[in-house]
């Protein structure tokens, strides 16, 4: 018993990470319709630059917050420089595109930090908390916590806010929407900088946890992806519920079955799902246009 | 496109093929024509699958995996000779990609991407972590061909790149033959209106679902056939032939050249395979540079290098 509970207690912070990232993949995809590989590079920025503006002597919230605008940055700068000249392209081109991207940030970090594995200090200590026969370090609730609260900032901010309706009325009919006055080109900047930012935030939450490297974000874009896949692409509560599925599908098979095995088994259950849902557990079925 | 005649391109490979040795400085480069023609064989497979029917992959290195096990292990544990063991691998492959294309390929865009990038990850997985049998993430070795020390017998002394050399260079051009002639017969037409639109190709009566898969399943075989050459003419294979990166690379061999045509796709495993090899002078910046290439010949010549030069061409001359 006390085993299941930690499984689950470290399955929920992992599934938390993956939910943010699958979040990021969410509102790229609602707002142009891309699945952004470079994803993943986002959180590898949040933790990076964070630890190398920390080192350089910022207090540790500041550095968190540039690491998080820089990083906004990026993902404006990769949405203007490749992905707008490259509108209306077929599906397989944007993948290459948002790959190449992901080779190409992940090069130049490479060449501007280092390829060593790197972290900075737990925001809360290093005490375990002891629940139940179970431990969780305290960062574990600042990632569960990270993702809860943006996965309520979202829902609200689209539903509640007129820019939010702008953003699914950009996405729904680019062309309906820029004709009743919205101003498209920027929604898709906001976009961009919004799921750039919640990727950034996610790397800054977890790096305590996980330590942060150059290449730690291939592996984040394809678990973030594969929950963005599960919940259904597109829905913001599918990817939190992807999220945290696949996290404790991974600790479960990680304690129970082998934990070689674990990232198997999640993509096992994704095919599993696809053949069963072809839309995801919560995507909506569309019809082909002749 | 204007050459566009099978045997003007067939002919124009063969010619290349034949002739680039006489450049060659020193026997090096052997090696790399053998791993672009290796590539090469595996990129027209892609093309039969996403140029021709429309369907794409981001697990095909999966299957030059199982290509390249079966060159490693069975010779070793069940005699079979490593010029059969191409024929099992290629087999077990085709059988697995209609097992696995059956219900996959009822999946459309990004959910068909992330299903059979699942699937590669099974089979590169399956490879790590298997360690009494495939000897784990260190790889393990792969006997020779029996071949080449036949042809010795007759007194034709190959050295082991000149040898690869031509062995991937015919079973490239074999490759590209079947494709081409494939592209011109009824198959080949149907796939490219599915390619058009799935929905009308259906109201014309075309079988959507067994073309879908008979694209994946001969596609599979391609990449199957070069995971075992490639295993072969390097005598060692590691998990990394089946790893995602391998996959995507192959996807943008075929996309970069132009995937709608086999000379374009094979044109561009050639630039990404040479790249590494004269980037090597700038290690540092190699992730770099073949990330911004890739970007740019996506929004530049969305068509591919070689179709959207042609076309830019054929604009010049009218």
């Amino acid at each position: 018993m006390d085993a299941l509970l930690q499984f689950l207690l470290s399955g929920v912070t992992v599934g938390a990470v993956y939910a943010l990232v699958a979040l990021g993949f969410t509102i790229i995809y609602n707002a142009s319709d891309v699945v952004n590989f470079a994803q993943g590079e986002f959180v590898m920025l949040g933790g990076m630059i964070t630890v190398f503006t920390y080192q350089a002597g910022l207090p540790l919230p500041l550095a968190a917050v540039l690491a998080i605008a820089i990083t906004s940055l990026v993902g404006v700068a990769l949405n203007k420089l490749a992905l707008e000249p490259a509108r209306g392209a077929p599906v397989v081109s944007l993948i290459i595109i948002t790959i190449g991207a992901s080779i190409f940030i992940r090069g130049a970090a490479q060449l501007i930090f280092d390829k060593q594995l790197h972290r900075f200090p737990s925001f809360s200590g290093d005490q375990p908390i002891h629940i139940l026969g179970a431990t969780l370090v305290p960062q574990s609730l600042w990632v569960i916590g990270g993702a809860v609260l943006v996965f309520i900032g979202l829902w609200l901010f689209f539903t509640k806010t007129l820019t939010g309706k702008a953003v699914l009325a950009t996405a729904n009919n680019r062309l309906a929407a820029q004709l009743v006055g919205i101003n498209t080109g920027w929604i898709m900047t906001l976009s961009f900088a919004l799921s750039a930012a919640i990727g950034a935030l996610a790397g800054v939450l977890v790096t305590p946890i996980t330590l942060v490297g150059y290449d730690v974000g291939v592996g984040l874009a394809l678990k973030g992806f594969a929950a963005a896949m599960l919940g259904g692409m597109g829905n913001p509560k599918g990817a939190l519920v992807g999220g945290i599925a696949l996290g404790l599908l991974e600790a479960l098979t990680a304690g129970y079955l082998s934990s070689q095995y674990k990232d198997a088994v999640a993509f096992i259950v994704i095919l599993a799902v696809l053949f069963v849902m072809p839309q995801g557990l919560f995507g909506k079925s569309t019809t082909e246009r002749v | 496109m204007k050459l566009s005649s099978k045997w003007v391109q067939l002919a124009a490979l063969a010619v290349l093929v034949a002739v680039l040795p006489l450049f060659f400085p020193s026997g090096y480069y052997y090696r790399v024509g053998a791993l672009i023609f290796v590539n090469g064989l595996a990129v027209t497979g892609l093309v039969i699958l996403i140029g021709y029917a429309g369907q794409i992959s981001l697990g095909h290195a999966g299957f030059a995996g199982i290509g390249g096990y079966a060159c490693a292990l069975a010779p070793e544990h069940l005699g079979l000779p490593p010029s059969l063991s191409i024929l099992l691998g290629a087999a077990i492959s085709a059988l697995l990609a209609v097992l696995i294309g059956k219900p996959i390929l009822r999946l459309r865009g990004y959910y068909l991407a992330v299903a059979t990038l699942g699937f590669g990850i099974l089979v590169s997985m399956v490879l790590t972590n298997e360690r009494a049998l495939t000897g784990g993430p260190d790889g393990m070795a792969v006997q020779g061909l029996a071949l080449r020390k036949i042809l010795r017998g007759w007194g034709w002394r190959l050295s082991s790149g000149e040898f690869w050399y031509v062995m991937s260079a015919l079973a490239m051009l074999l490759g590209v033959w079947i494709a081409l002639n494939l592209f011109q017969s009824a198959t080949g037409r149907a796939m490219r209106a599915l390619h058009g639109s799935e929905v009308a190709a259906r109201t014309v009566g075309i079988d959507v679902a067994r073309l879908k898969l008979q694209a994946f399943v001969i596609s599979a075989v391609y990449a199957s056939v070069s995971g075992s050459l490639l295993a072969l003419q390097n005598k060692f294979v590691t998990p990394d032939i089946a790893g995602f990166m391998h996959s995507i690379e192959l996807v943008t061999m075929a996309v970069l050249g132009g995937v709608g045509s086999v000379v374009g796709a094979v044109t561009g495993g050639a630039i990404l395979t040479l790249l590494p090899q004269v980037l090597t002078v700038f290690a540092e910046y190699e992730q770099l540079v073949l990330g911004l290439v890739m970007i740019l010949v996506m929004i530049f010549l969305p068509r591919g290098l070689l179709p959207s030069i042609a076309a830019k061409m054929k604009g010049r001359g009218e």
